[in-house]
């Protein structure tokens, strides 16, 4: 009995493992209460007014005075609900804005995790260079952006107790930013359907106490830092021949370039986000910086989606290094 | 009142027997005996999908999946999801009742192009057929969306053959659409004005509307696709430099309005059907025609809501949720204008009747959790779950398909002649109402538990709501068997209908039951307004 209890508790209430858990929890609820009514009155209305004028029933059916009959009753029943829905619609999208591209707040430490979706598992590395299957650790209270991409076809990374949704695409980057708030392991699925084992493609995200997830760090092992991985990477598929600082190839130099406008040859301006930087690798042709030849070469079919995600991580480092370390000379190098 | 006069003596001459044999059927030009074609089709179709949705409920008994394997599963859901869509929902009421009763209504002798009535009938066979191949090679697996790149570079099976069957059922749609709009624009009877049509002929003039305008996009996508599939080239493989989101934008781009081509007939049935029984006037006359005409706009305005964490950009989604909320106005208007209709009515419980005070209930419980998935912050969590599941089945099966057993009964002596045995009906009626919220309703709370779709196993702490809809299933199948075995019945033991059995106001009730061949015998003069029911009487 009291296992069926729990059962229905976590079918109603499932756990509200995020930092907005509860808020989407609250707004569902109010829905589910305005809603409810609505329905309550509808049938009610539905009923009485059936049985009421049921056919051979003797009642007043003298047609109503004007006021009932006229476009003011329209008028009357219109406005209240449009008027409901555009606060659940307001409601709902502020929430929204608020979980897929939330204020950056200043100091906050942010755990960047890459995550490759691929028929049918996932895949995580997290920042210390730890890498993990279907199961991520994650400490409590830290808030955590994901970086997603897929092998393959499009997958959706979902956990429900966290209230958020986001598909990974093949070819691109998304990203997914959000804070767990509870300690305990919940459900990960693949949300879009991916194939065969599509429903095969879950794993666990298991939340830790900090000093725990320390210890977890501890005993894993470790590897090299993604970024540290990536500078090794930028040797060896040659990037640095080009765009390292001793090169006499006409090419950007890239160090500070993460984040900052791009002018290209075609006369628009990009930013130099994740998405740019590995189309500038894999589809080089496509947005020419301004100013340099379309000479590069693409990296398609001869680079792995791990590898490309630690040169990212080592292009987004040189970036912190390059601003921890005074205004050097690439203020005046770069294009 | 004149119930007792629901039976009188069957018609000499009435088209059922106006020619026999085979090609008096296969080649007719009648709008009636097409329609009739149309009705074994999609009925045939309709238990084809019916039978994939039983063994996925079968499977979905237990968590593991251990009764199909997954490859199986895969098949069967994506045939259950493109033989429910394409050959029965699109087509169930326009091409049946909308065939049948669309000349009837505007006083008309047939549709305006006869010949491609008959042609619209063969090119949805042949798409029903390369389909039905598709299944019997081996099925495909990418369910009904066909999404990128995984129906184009991944799945195995007969893609191309489905997408064919689509393709090409598509272009039935198109020609009855230009049927139906030319039949409303043209053939009107003299004094049958516009707001004087039955709103049922509105709902199959905007529907019409909708499947000529939208229908080519999908026409043009799963070309697209196959261009890419055979000759490689890159338009959603983002390998080869396409966009795999692009495909979801083109596809929901008809698949959305595709959800008012099933609701705006069922719409246009249910009018008819409240007005008939409550035996009044429906409130709100020019209202109702309106909406119908704003529901077909608005539904070519929100696709993009069925991509809230596709990675399309967050404020585009802010403006397709804002799109969403304002569709579900004038369906809102709807529901009440039905309700309004009932007061001070003389209100029957027919079969007819019972039906589509179902689809009030279930479309509008339908409608509101669709109010849910439009929420931005709601649908993160809700889309690709049993939510989502559970709010289309009650748009699609809980609305439409009720409609269309409303439209079953409220016409079936009309177009057979004969009455159906009216407790059976009422059996039937309730059963599916009871089954379909025991199947459905669970899967809102499943859905809102987390559940993703098209899982073929889940975890166990889903099992206990999945064995309830299971069972629910059960119930649904048996009330949609019942009218087949007395429909069937009464084909030959039925009592015969009278002209106007329900006391109805229309065109089509001033004629025999079964019509004759020509419909009128002289063309009618309409000097009333529709549903001129005489309320004080």
């Amino acid at each position: 009995m009291a296992a069926d209890q729990d059962r229905w508790q976590l079918l109603l209430f499932p756990d509200a493992a995020s930092s907005v858990a509860g808020s989407v929890d609250t707004l569902f609820w109010t829905m589910v209460v305005v809603c409810g009514l609505i329905v309550v009155l509808v049938f009610t209305l539905l009923l009485v007014f059936s049985v009421r004028y049921r056919a051979g029933a003797r009642v007043d059916r003298t047609p109503s005075p004007k006021l009932f009959n006229n476009r003011w009753l329209e008028i009357g029943w219109t406005l209240p609900v449009l008027a409901g829905f555009l606060v659940f619609f307001g409601w709902g999208a502020a929430l929204y804005v608020d979980i897929f591209d939330p204020p950056a707040r200043a100091g906050e430490d942010v755990r960047q995790v890459n995550v490759i979706g691929k028929q049918w598992m996932w895949k995580f590395q997290h920042p210390e260079g730890i890498r993990e299957i279907n199961d991520l650790h994650l400490p409590v209270g830290q808030t955590v952006e994901l970086r997603l991409t897929s092998q393959d076809v499009i997958h959706s990374f979902f956990v429900p107790a966290f209230r958020i949704k986001q598909d990974v695409l093949p070819q691109r980057y998304t990203r997914l930013r959000f804070t767990p708030v509870k300690t305990g392991r919940f459900d990960l699925f693949c949300a879009e359907y991916c194939g065969l084992s599509h429903s095969g493609m879950v794993g666990k995200v298991v939340v830790m106490a900090p000093e725990r997830f320390q210890a977890w760090l501890e005993r894993r092992d470790r590897g090299e830092s993604p970024a540290r991985e990536g500078e090794r990477l930028f040797r060896q598929y040659g990037c640095s021949g080009c765009h390292g600082a001793a090169s006499r190839v006409d090419a950007p130099d890239l160090a500070g370039l993460y984040g900052k406008p791009v002018p290209l040859e075609s006369g628009e301006t990009v930013t130099a986000d994740a998405q740019y930087l590995r189309d500038s690798v894999m589809f080089p042709s496509r947005q020419v910086a301004a100013g340099y030849p379309d000479i590069m070469p693409s990296f398609k079919d001869q680079i792995s989606e791990e590898d490309l995600l630690k040169l990212l991580a080592y292009l987004q480092s040189l970036d912190e290094s390059s601003r921890a370390d005074a205004p050097r000379q690439q203020e005046t190098d770069a294009p | 009142m004149i119930r007792d006069a629901r039976t009188g003596p069957a018609p000499r001459h009435h088209y059922l027997n106006a020619g026999h044999g085979l090609a008096s059927w296969f080649l007719t030009k009648d709008h009636k005996r097409i329609a009739w074609l149309y009705f074994v089709s999609i009925t045939g179709f309709f238990f084809l999908g019916g039978l994939a949705a039983t063994l996925i409920r079968l499977e979905l008994i237990t968590p593991n999946g251990d009764l199909l394997s997954s490859d199986a599963y895969n098949r069967l859901f994506s045939l259950h999801g493109i033989v429910m869509v394409w050959f029965f929902l699109i087509p169930s009421i326009p091409t049946t009742f909308g065939n049948f009763l669309l000349p009837l209504m505007v006083g008309a002798r047939d549709l305006a192009f006869p010949r491609l009535n008959l042609l619209s009938w063969y090119v949805y066979i042949i798409g029903g057929l390369f389909t039905l191949i598709a299944a019997v090679a081996g099925g495909i697996d990418t369910g009904w969306t066909f999404y990128t790149p995984y129906s184009t570079l991944f799945a195995n099976g007969a893609v191309l053959a489905a997408a064919t069957g689509v393709f090409i059922v598509g272009f039935s749609s198109i020609l009855t659409g230009i049927n139906f709009i030319v039949t409303v624009h043209t053939m009107r009877a003299p004094g049958l004005t516009w707001f004087r049509l039955p709103l049922f002929v509105w709902a199959q003039y905007a529907t019409s509307l909708v499947m000529v305008l939208a229908t080519p996009v999908l026409s043009v996508t799963l070309v697209l696709l196959a261009v890419e599939r055979v000759f490689g080239v890159g338009i959603f493989d983002p390998s080869l430099g396409g966009d795999p989101v692009l495909f979801e934008h083109l596809f929901w781009f008809y698949s959305h309005p595709a959800v008012y081509i099933m609701i705006l007939p069922a719409m246009g049935v249910v009018s008819e059907v409240v007005s008939c029984f409550a035996h009044k006037r429906i409130f709100g006359y020019r209202v109702m025609a309106f909406s119908i005409l704003a529901i077909a706009l608005f539904g070519f305005l929100v696709w993009g809501h069925h991509m809230f964490v596709s990675g399309q950009s967050i404020y585009a989604g802010v403006a397709f949720s804002l799109l969403s909320f304002l569709v579900s106005v004038p369906s809102a208007i709807k529901i009440f204008n039905w309700l309004a209709t009932l007061y001070k009515g003389r209100v029957r419980f027919d079969a007819p009747m019972l039906f589509a005070m179902s689809f009030l209930g279930l479309f509008l419980i339908g409608g509101l959790t669709g109010v849910f998935v439009a929420t931005l912050a709601l649908d993160v969590q809700m889309h690709d779950t049993y939510f989502v599941v559970a709010h289309f089945h009650y748009i699609m099966v809980g609305g439409a398909v009720s409609a269309y057993m409303a439209a079953l009964h409220f016409w079936w002596p009309k177009i057979t002649g004969r009455l159906y045995p009216e407790m059976w009906a009422r059996v039937s009626a309730i059963t599916v109402f009871a089954g379909f919220n025991l199947t459905f309703f669970p899967q809102y709370i499943l859905g809102w538990a987390g559940m993703p779709r098209r899982y073929h196993a889940y975890v166990e702490d889903f099992q206990l709501l999945n064995v309830f809809s299971s069972a629910g299933a059960s119930m649904l199948a048996v009330g949609y068997l019942l009218p087949l075995i007395y429909l069937l019945w009464s084909l030959r033991y039925g009592a015969h209908a009278s002209a106007n059995p329900w006391n109805a106001r229309g065109l089509e009730w001033t004629v025999p039951s079964p019509p004759p061949e020509e419909n009128f015998e002289r063309p009618p003069r309409v000097e009333h307004e529709a549903y001129a029911y005489d309320t004080d009487a």
